[in-house]
This record gives C-alpha cells, sequence and structure tokens, in this order.
C-alpha cells in the first residue's frame, strides 16, 4: 500500500455561518417561548385571553375613558348618578385626585405653608440622591447631613414656633408627607436600633440576651395594630399625670419599636454568616468589643444582608399605611377620608383615589426594590459562597 | 504542656476594669437595675393613673354585658353576652379568615411561583406583573381596594349578579344554597371517614407491597373511589337526606342561603392575593434553589418530566421553601387584624370594642398580645412539624 499523507489543517477560520434559519429571528423566538408544545400553546392562547380580557379594560379606565379635570362629582358621574357622563360609562376620576392633590400630598396642613414641607422635600431629595450615587465622594459627611441634620431641620421647619415660623400643629399633618416622614425616620431609627439589638441576642451575657430575645420574639409576634393600640393605649397610662406624648410621635415609637424588631433579626443573619475566624482574627488583633464589631464583623455581615434590610424597608413604608387605624391620617387615610366628601362621591371615586394612592406606593417600593439589586450587584466582592 | 501549665498557673491579669468577666457583670446588673427602675416607675404610673381614672384592673370585666352587635358570629352571641364571648368570637373570626386565606393564598402563590419558572414567555411575565404589583403595595390598600372599589359598587340586591349554581353577588355580599343535613346524614359523615381510612390503609399496603416486590398497584384511583364513593353509597343507602337552601330573590333584599358578607369576602381575597405574591416568589427561590444536577440525574435514570418533579425537585424543594413559608402563613394571620379598617369583626376589633366600652385598656392590650401569640405559636409548632417530616433525613 503506497503512503499518503492524508491530514489535513485547515489554515484559515472558516467563516461564521448565520444561525440557522429555525433558530432566529422573532418566529423561532416564539417557536421557543410560545408554542413550544402542546400544553405550552394551550398556556400561551390562554394567557393571550387573560391580557386580552384584562388589559383593555384598564387601559379603557384608567385612560380612554378617564375624566381628566373637573370641578366637581358630575363630571365623573352618569346622568342617572345625576352627572354628564352617558349610562354605563366606566372611567378613572381623576380629576378628582387633581382637585385633591394638594389634600394628598401634605393633608390639612396650612396652605400658605406649604412651601415648608416642599423645602424639606428639596433638601431631602438634594441630600438623598448624592448619597444614592456612589461614584460622588464625601459619603460620610453626606450621611451626617442625611440622618442627623436633616431630621433636626425638618423638625423645625415642619413644626414651626421659631424663627418666626407660624406653629403647625401635627394633627394637621396628613398624607404624603407623613407617610415618608414616618418612614424616613423609621428607617434611621430601626437600622441602628435592630443592629444593637441583634448584637445583644448574640452576646455571651445571659440577662442581657434574654432581654432581646423576649423583645424581638414578642413583637415579632403580635401584629403592628396591636404595637401601634399599644403606644397609642397604654403609653399614656405609663407616664405620669400631665405628660402627654404627640400622637405621631407615638406613631413613630411603635412604627420604629416594630421595625427595629424585624432589623434586628435580618441582621442577626448576616451576623451567623460571618465565619467565626473572623471573629478570632479581630479578637488576635487585641480589638475591643466595639471595635471588633464596628471595623470588621458588622461591615461585613451588613452587606450580606442588603436584600433583607430593604425588604424590612420596604415592608415599614407599607406598615405606615397603618397609622390610619389609630386615625392619624397618612396617604392612604387622606385618600380614604375624602371618599366621604359629598362633593366628590361617585362609583369611581373610591377605585380612582385608591390606584392613584397605589401608584404611588408601588412607585416608591418598587424604586428601592430595583436601587437594593443594583447595590447587590456593585457589592458583589465575588466573596459570596 | 509545660508551657501552658505555667500559663495558667500564673494567669497575667491586667486591671479588673479589663476583665470581661467582671465587665459583663457590672454591664448586667446596671441594665437589671435600671430595667427595674424603670418598670417600677411605670407600675407605679399605671396605678396611679389607673386610680384616678376609677377603672378597677383585673379580668372581672369579661363577665359584664357586651352590649354591642357583632355582624358575623360562628358561635352563638348576642348583645346580652359576655365580654369574654365577645372576645372569644372574634378570636374565632380571625382564625376563619386566617386559614381560607392561608389556602387560598398557597394555591395562588404555587401556581403563579411555578408560572414564573414557566418555559412560556407570556405566562412568565403575567406572573412577574401579579407579583411586582402585590409585592408593592400595602395590604391595607388591597382590603379598601377590594372593599371600596370592587365590592361597593356592584349592583344593588333587586339587580343582583346571577352567578351558576343557584349563588348571587351583590352589594350585600355573596349567596350560595346552604346544605341542609336531614336525618341520617350522619351516615355519609361516618362513610366518609371510613373512606379516608381505607385509603390510608390501602397507600400503606401498596407501598409495602412495591417495596417488597417490586409491583405497583393503583392508589390514586382506589383512593378516589373509596373517598368519593362510599359516601355517595350512603346517601342513596340512607334515602337522599341532603337538600339545598337556595337564596330567593325577594323585592328588596335575597333571602335564604349562605351570606358570605363582603367585609369577609374582601379580606379574605385581599390577603389571598397580598400574601400569594410573596409565596410565590418563596416558591420560585425553592424551585431554583435545586441543583440542576438532580434533574439532570433523574432523567439519566430514566424518569420521565412528571416522576422527577415528584419525586426529585418538590421533595428537594420544600425543603427550602417551608421555613419561609411558615413566616408568610404568621404574617397572613397578622395582617387579618387589618379587618379592624373595614369593619370586620376580628379578634383587634371585638378587642378594641371591648377596649374602649371598658377602659380597661392594660387587660384589653395582654388580651390581644398573648391571642396573637398563641396564634403564632400554634401555627409555627404545625409547620415545625410538617417541616421535620419534609427535612433531610441523613445517614
Amino acid at each position: 500500500m503506497q503512503e499518503h499523507d492524508t491530514s489535513w489543517v485547515r489554515t484559515e477560520m472558516a467563516l461564521a455561518q448565520p444561525a440557522p434559519t429555525s433558530e432566529r429571528g422573532p418566529v423561532a423566538w416564539a417557536r421557543k417561548n410560545l408554542v413550544g408544545s402542546v400544553g405550552d400553546t394551550v398556556l400561551t392562547v390562554l394567557g393571550i385571553a387573560i391580557v386580552a380580557w384584562i388589559l383593555p379594560q384598564v387601559l379603557s379606565w384608567a385612560f380612554i375613558n378617564a375624566q381628566w379635570t373637573g370641578p366637581d362629582r358630575t363630571v365623573c358621574a352618569t346622568v342617572a348618578q345625576g352627572g354628564i357622563q352617558p349610562d354605563g360609562w366606566s372611567g378613572a376620576c381623576w380629576a378628582f385626585v387633581n382637585a385633591k392633590f394638594g389634600q394628598f400630598m401634605f393633608g390639612t396642613y396650612p396652605v400658605e405653608e406649604r412651601w415648608r414641607p416642599i423645602l424639606v422635600a428639596i433638601l431631602f431629595v438634594a441630600l438623598l440622591v448624592p448619597m444614592l450615587m456612589p461614584r460622588l465622594p464625601r459619603k460620610g459627611l453626606n450621611a451626617i447631613l442625611l440622618f442627623l441634620v436633616l431630621p433636626i431641620v425638618s423638625f423645625f421647619l415642619l413644626i414651626g414656633g421659631v424663627f418666626g415660623l407660624p406653629h403647625v400643629e401635627t394633627s394637621r399633618w396628613g398624607g404624603l408627607l407623613v407617610t415618608l416622614s414616618l418612614s424616613f425616620v423609621g428607617i434611621a431609627v430601626s437600622l441602628p436600633l435592630g443592629t444593637v439589638l441583634a448584637l445583644g441576642r448574640r452576646s455571651k451575657m445571659p440577662i442581657i440576651k434574654t432581654l432581646c430575645v423576649i423583645f424581638i420574639e414578642t413583637v415579632r409576634g403580635i401584629p403592628l395594630i396591636t404595637v401601634l393600640f399599644f403606644v397609642s393605649v397604654m403609653l399614656p397610662l405609663f407616664l405620669p399625670e400631665g405628660v402627654t406624648f404627640d400622637k405621631f410621635l407615638r406613631a413613630l415609637i411603635g412604627v420604629s419599636l416594630f421595625a427595629a424588631a424585624y432589623m434586628a433579626e435580618v441582621v442577626r443573619g448576616g451576623l451567623q454568616a460571618i465565619p467565626k475566624g473572623q471573629y478570632e482574627g479581630a479578637d488576635s488583633l487585641g480589638l475591643g468589643y466595639w471595635q471588633k464589631m464596628g471595623l470588621i464583623v458588622l461591615p461585613q455581615a451588613l452587606k450580606l444582608v442588603i436584600p433583607g434590610i430593604v425588604n424590612t424597608f420596604i415592608g415599614m413604608f407599607k406598615d405606615t399605611s397603618l397609622v390610619l387605624i389609630i386615625s392619624m391620617f397618612d396617604l392612604l387615610g387622606v385618600v380614604k377620608q375624602n371618599f366621604s366628601d359629598a362633593n366628590w362621591a361617585t362609583p369611581q371615586t373610591a377605585k380612582s383615589g385608591l390606584v392613584f394612592a397605589a401608584f404611588v406606593f408601588w412607585l416608591f417600593c418598587f424604586g428601592m426594590s430595583r436601587y437594593s439589586m443594583y447595590t447587590e450587584r456593585r457589592l458583589d466582592t465575588g466573596y459570596k459562597r | 504542656m509545660a508551657s501552658q501549665e505555667i500559663l495558667r498557673e500564673e494567669p497575667s491579669r491586667g486591671s479588673f476594669v479589663n476583665d470581661p468577666k467582671v465587665r459583663s457583670l457590672f454591664f448586667q446588673t446596671l441594665v437589671v437595675v435600671l430595667l427595674f427602675g424603670a418598670v417600677w416607675w411605670i407600675v407605679q404610673n399605671v396605678i396611679d393613673n389607673l386610680q384616678r381614672l376609677h377603672i378597677a384592673s383585673g379580668f372581672q370585666f369579661l363577665r359584664g354585658r357586651a352590649g354591642f352587635d357583632i355582624s358575623d358570629t360562628p358561635i352563638a352571641y348576642t348583645s346580652d353576652s359576655t365580654y369574654g364571648r365577645a372576645i372569644i368570637v372574634g378570636l374565632l373570626n380571625t382564625i376563619i379568615v386566617a386559614v381560607a386565606g392561608i389556602i387560598t393564598a398557597t394555591i395562588i402563590g404555587f401556581v403563579i411561583g411555578i408560572g414564573r419558572l414557566s418555559q412560556n414567555w407570556l405566562i412568565r411575565k403575567i406572573c412577574t406583573v401579579y407579583v411586582e404589583i402585590f409585592r408593592n403595595i400595602p395590604p391595607l390598600l388591597v382590603i379598601f381596594f377590594w372593599y371600596s372599589g370592587v365590592l361597593a359598587v356592584l349592583p344593588a340586591p333587586r339587580e343582583s349578579f346571577h352567578l351558576p349554581f343557584g349563588s348571587y353577588l351583590n352589594q350585600r355580599g355573596f349567596y350560595f344554597p346552604r346544605a341542609v343535613w336531614g336525618d341520617g346524614s350522619w351516615l355519609i359523615l361516618v362513610a366518609l371517614v371510613v373512606g379516608i381510612a381505607m385509603a390510608w390503609f390501602v397507600r400503606r399496603a401498596a407501598r409495602q407491597r412495591q417495596m417488597a416486590t417490586g409491583q405497583q398497584f393503583p392508589v390514586l384511583w382506589t383512593s378516589i373511589a373509596l373517598i368519593v364513593g362510599l359516601p355517595l353509597l350512603a346517601y342513596v343507602l340512607s334515602g337522599f337526606p341532603l337538600s339545598f337552601d337556595f337564596p330567593k330573590q325577594s323585592t328588596f333584599n335575597l333571602t335564604g342561603g349562605f351570606q358570605v358578607k363582603p367585609e369577609f369576602l374582601s379580606l379574605y381575597l385581599a390577603l389571598s392575593c397580598y400574601t400569594a405574591a410573596f409565596i410565590a416568589e418563596i416558591v420560585r427561590a425553592g424551585i431554583r434553589g435545586v441543583n440542576k444536577g438532580q434533574t439532570e440525574a433523574a432523567s439519566a435514570l430514566g424518569l420521565r418530566s412528571g416522576p422527577t418533579l415528584r419525586l426529585v425537585v418538590v421533595p428537594q424543594a420544600m425543603r427550602i421553601v417551608i421555613p419561609p413559608l411558615t413566616s408568610q402563613y404568621l404574617n397572613l394571620t397578622k395582617n387579618s387584624s387589618l379587618a379592624i379598617a373595614i369593619g370586620y369583626p376580628d379578634l383587634t376589633a371585638t378587642a378594641g370594642t371591648v377596649l374602649n366600652q371598658t377602659g380597661q385598656a392594660v387587660e384589653g392590650v395582654l388580651i390581644m398580645m398573648v391571642a396573637y401569640l398563641l396564634l403564632s405559636l400554634v401555627t409555627s409548632a404545625v409547620m415545625n412539624v410538617v417541616n421535620a417530616r419534609m427535612a433531610l433525613v441523613e445517614r
């Protein structure tokens, strides 16, 4: 047999071929993601039916048939209900939201003084935005301004009574102003308090540990309403005669204590996830307890549990709506209070007001959750197991 | 060894101010002293305040006449009943709405959670939209939405929606036929219990046989036949004792049948929808938490996709799912206290009314706290049993 050199090596790269037509383009995508099998096709048809049933209704209610402006209820009521709309009309009454917008934002805060909450909001945004952008420097100063200076300045700005500002009682606060101030103070208080409680629960001192466990488990076991009842009914009994707490302050205490108990459990999860070597390493460097916790353990632990912390924040932001049960008027409370306004009472009023409130709540909570996801990705050092 | 002995004999003690033991003792004593001081001060204030308001402490007031009506009463209750009974009615209402909500939320949550992992793009997106909407708005708002936005604008009783099986829906609630059990209907109940017991034995015997011989037995169909067939047989044998009381439309209202009030309906729907969004996320995380190698190993063993899911993926996913699922159940139970906002007489609402009428704030809040803690403990205990059965059996 004669030897042939049959080996052959290609010297230039083969040109890339486009993917086969069955694997590209919208048709292939649809075939893979929508009609992959018989069951899949049935599900797709079902899905299309659901969307086709809900979406037009929502769109026509919220936009096409909606009434955007108007002086009173007649624009949102059908002829039979004493309005101008044809019978069978169903659309959002954004005119109601439009007319009550000031109340939804500030409650019954005096109109000529509303520049004060607006100024506070501007300061808040001006301090929050650089805080949230990781690229900007001076985070420490920023945090001090945001969490220490701003609350004090806002307190005097909103309450008044000094520097010639007229006094505005907290009972006149309302709407988004109450929701945001309650949740901001709740966040600013519950994170440090929750961290201290978590450290207490992991402490080796039996009495402190027991106290922390009792506090955390009791508060986590009862509804926020009961806690609010507790602070609104029991606190006056606990104090000597004549000493009274502002109702707003009482709600603030209730919400903060409640959130702190949940925060403590989240932080404890982070503390437990830190390997023992880190604690021992800090010990062997001769660091004291607070140095060990503050410089070594907590920075790692808190970073691990950012999603949990933000979830607690979101939960607390939503929970502030419960203060309406102890007759304070946050955003939801003001919206609900305005249902009974005879000037605007139509079948569509309640739905429109609630959808507006839901949208505002949703915007804040969704924003928070997205920011937490972004932070999580950014802080992911690759050491996470 | 020797060096350790020396170290142990001569501990190099610094100043005892720096001794961690002394410090810990000092701080704990300080905390105890401060705590006792605070408690003593509070107790003094409470006693002073109660004396000033002329309120006698103690639980004697529970025997007093309540004097207020409750709209939903699972047990007999009139305004002449005692405060204690009013609180029990509230507790029962809380339990009813919590159990109903937990069941529905679990079903919706599992469907949506599995839907979020579906191959189907459209289903995935619909489920994502559901979760993102309900996770980010307060539960109280969802309750109001059902109550004032949906149920309150339903037609008046005269123009009620007529639904299948003789049920009606109007602004006063949902009406459906009530079963009236005649004489001899106890036989049906007995047959049901016997059927379930027999099905359980069949399942055990079938499993033992499969373990021993490898032969399978159609357990599912036998069980269905036993559980459905036996009561049906009893129903026929005892001479059809079951009849229905249909709601009838009169001029202004519906009479007869069973009425579910809009307060209950909106609370139940809202809690189910809201909690379902969280359960969906838990289920999704649980299923994704099962290693892909497990599925691949199962298919390498020749299991089809059904058994793979049932025997390999779900048991492992449940281990991840159950602990957070328990805390969602607890959340739902606690969120049922929002009933007070729409006037459903749950524990918080009735205890709150009692508290306002009698002024017994300390006792009232204490009862509420203890009741909710007990409910939480019972739920946790039940779920711990389930969890223990699901837990990894390690060799």
